[in-house]
């Protein structure tokens, strides 16, 4: 027992010391966050290893700066570049800053993509995006459809809460958000109010929302200041239960809305699927096993890139009280 | 003087009526608009910018401008809301004590730098702005302080209903009081005026001008510290980038109120009106169902229109002295003014 326990002890060892000979065929992928300590991208890491635990011959290296600069993440992608890493994956503190350090990794034979937030198409090989509008679309009209449903109404009325009128992104979703919509014959949109991602605005254009559609139902805001805002504005109107806010948040600011009753689910991508997908596409460009025009995301499927070298990871993750306490210590 | 006082009582009158012509039109529309118990929330809801606005009436009348108002606002407010979700059990009144002297401190700074350096108003305060700002990113890191990591109490004061209005519009209506008070029964507020209306005149009365303005930015700075609490607790919610441009929104008021950027010349009747007409527009144009496209247009109008009305009024004051200097000039047995220039 004991040799056998000191035998394992020094093959350990062993295998510490000299992990860069033995396990020399494994892939080393470095992840590179915007700043470490901040808890989204440890949930990254987290679905990175396990992406990794899943490939097998994989070694993440997770790292980043200590703040959020594009010269602290060129500092370090130089250290990964001395260290000839097989992969580097990045979430760019600047799309345009990082590109000739980048470049420079490429040219060393490393492969190189972005995620979470891009680098211009010449500094990385594929750039992931946590969802695509459509996507982000749809979900929102998926999340009024339940909200309705847990309002206990068969067909109802819903609003959306936007930020500003010429919010390019916003405008997007609500383009996608009104496509889908003959899909949901019970959904009937009454109305768009922009709260211009003030606190104040978008609680006043909430009120309004609720006294001139006395039978509103739904409140879709894909915007978190006007998403908490309507939730608190239908709590102070006493409307809990009658009048359901959902849309797209964070775990943290939401969870209070959870409790209170007046949020039943909303989405957001999630931050661990992130990591296992870039993980995943990274892998799969270094090994060189990715289709033409696809790369593979293990669990999440097939990704298609367009022109512009962009793949969209999935739909947003939806969010509700079994979850929202979890992922409220994360992000 | 007497001339001066006559504008602003018609000005007042002239913005009161504007406003309930705006309500009789807003009524044809929306009945529901003008029910009581609406009216009541609209002022609730406009109480935080009166309050702002009362502040920095007191500031423009010593013709210096407080454009930091709303990073204060933001600062204590993150700050209170911090020690809140840290320590839940400190006491409210504490809470509320602690924002109003933070934020009378952030007044001093901007004081200080215009009393003892001289330096003007605008600049102090577009910098403290961004310093105010940027110190609320140090303390929080950027994250939010949300509605689950507030006391229930931290968040129940402001709309506590007390003999039919919520506490937050009490608290409005104190200061109202107390402003009105200040400055027409206290020798400070008649300082005030007087550093304002002739900053050297001033001086030869005996007035410390420069105090006076020190002065007037930490009442402003304190009004604006309570509001920290009041709009976080409000809106449930403490980040960065809370009431964002506001301070715009505030100056607005006072213009639209009758008070002038030259300093010198207003009254809390005005500033009411003026903040009060604000928030009217701000809650009806999305009730009346005018599209949000043009509601920005529609309050930037008025407020210029309001600008024009004031710098209208401003130069026909003057001309009429000018008149009345030609008129006392020619009586004079001497040749005209020429010679002796």
């Amino acid at each position: 027992m004991n040799l056998k326990t000191l035998l394992a002890a020094t093959a350990a060892v062993a295998t510490l010391v000299f992990s860069p000979l033995s396990h020399a065929e494994d892939v080393r992928i470095a992840l590179v966050v915007k700043s470490l300590g901040n808890g989204f991208f440890e949930a990254a890491h987290e679905g990175a290893q396990e992406a990794a635990a899943e490939l097998g011959d994989v070694e993440v290296i997770y790292t980043g700066p200590t703040t959020t600069t594009a010269e602290g993440q060129i500092e370090v992608i130089t250290s990964l570049i001395a260290q000839n890493v097989d992969a580097i994956a990045v979430s760019a503190n600047d799309a345009n800053a990082l590109v000739p350090i980048l470049q420079r990794a490429r040219s060393r034979g490393i492969t190189v993509i972005s995620w979470d937030s891009g680098v211009a198409a010449a500094g990385r090989e594929v750039h992931l995006n946590p969802s695509s509008n459509a996507l982000i679309g749809e979900m929102n009209i998926r999340l009024a459809a339940d909200a309705l449903e847990q309002a206990g109404a068969s067909e109802g009325q819903f609003a959306i809460m936007s930020a500003t009128p010429t919010s390019t992104n916003q405008n997007i979703w609500i383009e996608e958000m009104r496509k889908v919509l003959p899909d949901y014959p019970q959904l009937e949109l009454v109305d768009v109010a922009y709260g211009d991602d003030l606190a104040d605005k978008s609680y006043r254009e909430a009120l309004a929302l609720l006294s001139n559609h006395s039978d509103l139902k739904v409140i879709v805001a894909p915007t978190t200041v006007g998403f908490l805002a309507a939730a608190q504005a239908v709590r102070d109107e006493g409307r809990v239960g009658e009048v359901y806010v959902t849309g797209l948040g964070l775990p943290s600011e939401m969870a209070g809305h959870v409790d209170a009753g007046v949020v039943h689910n909303f989405a957001i991508w999630n931050p661990i699927d992130l990591g296992y997908a870039a993980t995943h596409i990274a892998y799969d460009l270094v090994k060189d096993t990715n289709g033409n025009g696809t790369v593979s995301m293990g669990r999440l499927g097939e990704g298609t890139l367009d022109d512009n070298g962009e793949v969209a990871m999935s739909e947003p993750f939806i969010y509700d009280a079994s979850n929202v306490h979890q992922f409220a210590e994360i992000f | 003087m007497k001339f001066a006082m006559r504008i602003v009582e018609q000005r007042e009158l002239l913005l009161a009526t504007v406003i309930l012509f705006m309500l009789v039109v807003i009524a044809s529309i929306n009945p529901g608009f003008v029910h009581p118990e609406n009216l009541a929330s609209v002022f609730n809801d406009t109480s935080i910018l009166i309050i702002l606005a009362l502040g920095q009436m007191l500031v423009i009348l010593t013709r210096c401008i407080d454009l930091s108002v709303a990073a204060n606002v933001a600062l204590t407010g993150m700050v209170v809301a911090l020690i809140n979700s840290v320590f839940p059990g400190v006491p409210i009144p504490l809470l509320l004590v602690l924002s109003l002297i933070l934020g009378a401190g952030l007044g001093a700074i901007n004081g200080a730098f215009v009393w003892l350096l001289s330096v003007p108003a605008i600049v102090v305060t577009l910098g403290t702005m961004s310093i105010y700002r940027g110190v609320i990113f140090l303390l929080s890191g950027g994250e939010w302080v949300n509605a689950h990591q507030m006391s229930p109490e931290f968040l129940a004061l402001p709309r506590q209903v007390f003999l039919g209005l919520p506490v937050l519009s009490w608290i409005a209506l104190v200061v109202m009081v107390a402003v009105y008070l200040l400055s027409r029964f206290r020798p400070f507020g008649r300082e005030l005026y007087a550093s304002g209306g002739n900053p050297h005149a001033a001086f030869y009365t005996g007035i410390n001008v420069g105090l006076t303005q020190f002065k007037a930015f930490v009442i402003s700075g304190a009004l604006a510290g309570l509001c920290g609490y009041l709009w976080v607790s409000r809106y449930a919610v403490a980040y960065v980038e809370v009431a964002n441009g506001f301070e715009l929104q505030v100056v607005a008021a006072c213009v639209i109120g009758g008070i002038s950027i030259m300093g010198g010349v207003g009254s809390v009747g005005g500033v009411i009106l003026g903040a009060l007409f604000l928030g009217i527009i701000n809650n009806s144009l999305s009730v009346v169902g005018v599209s949000q496209f043009w509601q920005l247009a529609i309050s930037g109008s008025v407020i210029l229109i309001a600008v024009i009305a004031n710098s209208r009024s401003e130069r026909r004051a003057d001309r009429i002295i000018l008149r009345k200097a030609i008129a006392a000039d020619a009586l004079q047995p001497n040749p005209g003014t020429a010679a002796s220039r």
